[in-house]
């Protein structure tokens, strides 16, 4: 075994040009290979924290009661009765599921909430809002409120309302001036501008208000309980688990993030899916490139064949001396192209500091490891059949007297 | 004396039908321990076919082979190449060394594919054996730029790396001036006496035929003299 390798090592230096191609042809297949790790990866790495970054992972909400009806036995309707309309559900133990629901494993925030449509008065104008009543100290566990804060602040005392630009500027508003929000069900408070916010999100800067819950709680008239949960993971791919593990804890209707998003899925998949398929290619070029190769070399040794034979040399030590090449070539063709990739990708921003308009490359999503195994795996079986056919040359004729 | 190898009724007989060609039609032959032989006969009459079967790197159509007492034709490839590694010597006319080794790692090529490394014990025997070859001064040479009498030499002491019974030498000295050919002729002769190796020689040369002490022609497919 280590004499065929020997064998193997001088036979690859013994043509250095050659070999060379051979090598960077690897490190190119490689270099591909980890660039495009990670590109697929960091696109959707991007694309996933600009669309769910700033959203609840697991959402409950409370159930509204399906409304009852009655059918005879035909199948004829005979009665339904329809909830009314102001009737807000809630979740009256929240009290108790919170601490539960923070204990669940990868659950990194969770934020209890009273969430109704309300009307922003201010002077003559009034403009029509979603209402977030968010415990004082919690603000920025789901969305970064405090990130997009362009004015004030974000902290939610009572008494205090935070709201975005595009409102803002819609009813000519400035923090510190006091406005009246009056909810759907009528109640109404006076409130002071503490912060305004840009998401860059039309919807939530153009018509979301932000108050604390016990705000919220007297606007709505809940005395007790909130009417949504939202749960932030480490993990976002986890999301579907953790909703069945709260499920199952508290027999809530949790809501993993990945329902309604199909298109999003969907999309990120064929992502992923094309990502495959250039890597694929890489793989195959790189074992062609191989095969060729050795193909090329077993055709030029084979006199040299014919005397290892009859020197005693069996058919397995051929076979390992050209197998041992093919797997050198991808080993060193590997490292190479792997360490080419994470250099190349270095000075490229972090993660966590893409921009638009540039590529989301990760350089933590290069599969380095991954791209040399297959890589050394695909070298070695591109090998075996040239191998196999180095081991059957006939001594005699390869000597050729 | 011993025998070491006896054929018997040799046939080989290329391709079938009207295209057959029939090179031995029935050859026997038997080689003594310690001889040393000249092949003789026109070029086409079998030298090189009847040394590849008798050196086990091509079954014969039918006879039988025997050396050391061991059966050679009914043996498998793997038996076969452990045979030859140990037994059996070969110097070829073209193609002998491997180009891309030294002079040294030819040598000791039959003893390191064996034991799968290349041993200190190895290179002092290769050198010894180059030394006695009258290459000391090419031990560490690529095989690739020595000339043609050096590496029929190298050749030679590779032959000898693991003391087989039997050297077969298919035209040794053929495209040799005759000063080197006369030169690897005398070290063969020497290592016979020394060593009691048996040589079986090819040869067109009557000179380098002279210097075996027994010679045997082929032609027509069979031993005629
Ligand atoms: N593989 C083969 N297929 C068909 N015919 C072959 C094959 N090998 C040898 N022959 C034929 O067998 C005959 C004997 O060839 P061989 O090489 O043994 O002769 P030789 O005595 O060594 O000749 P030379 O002195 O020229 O080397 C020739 O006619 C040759 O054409
Ligand atoms: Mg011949």
């Amino acid at each position: 075994m280590l004499y065929a390798l020997k064998i193997a090592t001088r036979y690859l230096t013994a043509s250095k040009a050659q070999t060379a191609l051979l090598i960077s042809g690897v490190a190119v297949g490689v270099f591909i290979f980890i660039f495009m790790s990670a590109l697929i990866g960091g696109l959707a790495e991007f694309i996933l924290s600009r669309t769910v970054g700033d959203i609840s992972h697991v959402t409950v909400e409370a159930e509204t009661a399906d409304p009852e009806v009655l059918i005879d036995a035909d199948g004829h309707l005979l009665a339904a009765v329809e909830p009314g309309r102001l009737r807000t559900a809630t979740l009256r133990d929240s009290a108790t599921w919170v601490p539960l629901i923070e204990a669940v494993p990868g659950v990194r925030a969770v934020s209890p909430q009273i969430t109704g449509a309300g009307f922003l008065n201010r002077g003559s104008q009034v403009a029509q809002v979603s209402v977030k009543g968010l415990e004082p100290g919690r603000e920025s566990a789901i969305l970064n409120l405090e990130g997009y804060i362009v004015a004030g602040s974000a902290r939610l005392g009572s008494g205090v309302i935070v709201l975005g630009r595009r409102l803002a500027e819609e009813l000519d508003l400035s923090v510190g001036q006091v406005l009246r929000l009056q909810s759907s069900g009528g109640v109404s408070s006076v409130l002071t501008l503490g912060g305004i916010f840009q998401t860059g999100t039309g919807m939530l800067d153009g018509s979301s208000v932000f108050v604390s819950l016990p705000t919220a709680r007297n606007l709505f008239a809940l005395p007790q309980g909130v009417t949504r949960i939202e749960i932030k993971l480490d993990d976002l791919n986890a999301a579907d688990a953790t909703a069945l593990r709260i499920r199952a804890l508290t027999g809530l209707d949790a809501v993993p993030w990945t329902d309604g998003a199909e298109q999003l899925m969907e999309a990120l998949n064929a992502q992923a899916q094309t990502g495959y398929f250039l890597k694929t290619f890489a793989l195959i070029t790189i074992v062609i490139g191989v095969a060729s190769a050795l193909v090329l070399s077993t055709y030029r040794r084979r006199p040299e064949i014919g005397i290892m034979r009859a020197m005693g040399a069996g058919r397995g030590f051929v076979v390992v001396v050209f197998v041992a090449q093919g797997a050198l070539v991808g080993l060193i063709g590997g490292v190479t192209g792997a360490v080419l990739g994470y250099l190349a990708l270095l000075p490229l921003p972090g993660r966590d500091e893409f921009r638009p308009g540039t590529l989301p490359l990760d350089i933590t999503q290069g599969s380095y490891g991954l791209a040399i195994t297959l890589t050394v795996l695909g070298a070695i079986l591109a090998s075996i059949l040239p191998a196999r056919a180095a081991a059957r040359v006939d001594p005699v004729t390869a000597i050729g007297q | 004396m011993k025998t070491l190898l006896e054929a018997r009724e040799l046939v080989k007989t290329f391709g079938v039908g009207e295209a057959a060609t029939h090179v031995l039609r029935g050859l026997s032959l038997t080689l003594e321990a310690g001889e040393m032989a000249a092949l003789l006969g026109p070029s086409g009459s079998g030298k090189s076919t009847l040394l590849t079967i008798l050196g086990t790197l091509m079954k014969p159509t039918s006879g039988s082979l025997r050396m050391l007492r061991q059966d050679l034709v009914a043996a498998d490839d793997a038996a076969l190449t452990e045979f030859r590694n140990r037994h059996i010597g070969f110097v070829f006319q073209f193609h002998n060394l491997l180009p891309d080794f030294t002079a040294l790692e030819n040598v000791i090529f039959p003893t390191a594919v064996r034991e799968g490394r290349e041993t200190p014990e190895a290179r002092a025997r290769g050198r010894d054996l180059l030394v006695r070859m009258g290459l000391e001064s090419r031990i560490d040479f690529p095989s690739a730029k020595l000339s043609g009498g050096q590496k029929q030499r190298v050749a030679v002491a590779r032959a000898l790396m693991n003391t087989p019974e039997l050297v077969l030498a298919d035209e040794p000295t053929g495209n040799l001036d005759r000063a080197s050919a006369m030169q690897v002729m005398d070290l063969i002769g020497e290592i016979n006496q020394d060593q009691g190796t048996t040589f079986l020689i090819s040869t067109h040369d009557e000179k380098i035929a002279a210097r075996c002490r027994r010679q045997i022609v082929v032609g027509d497919g069979l031993v005629t003299g």
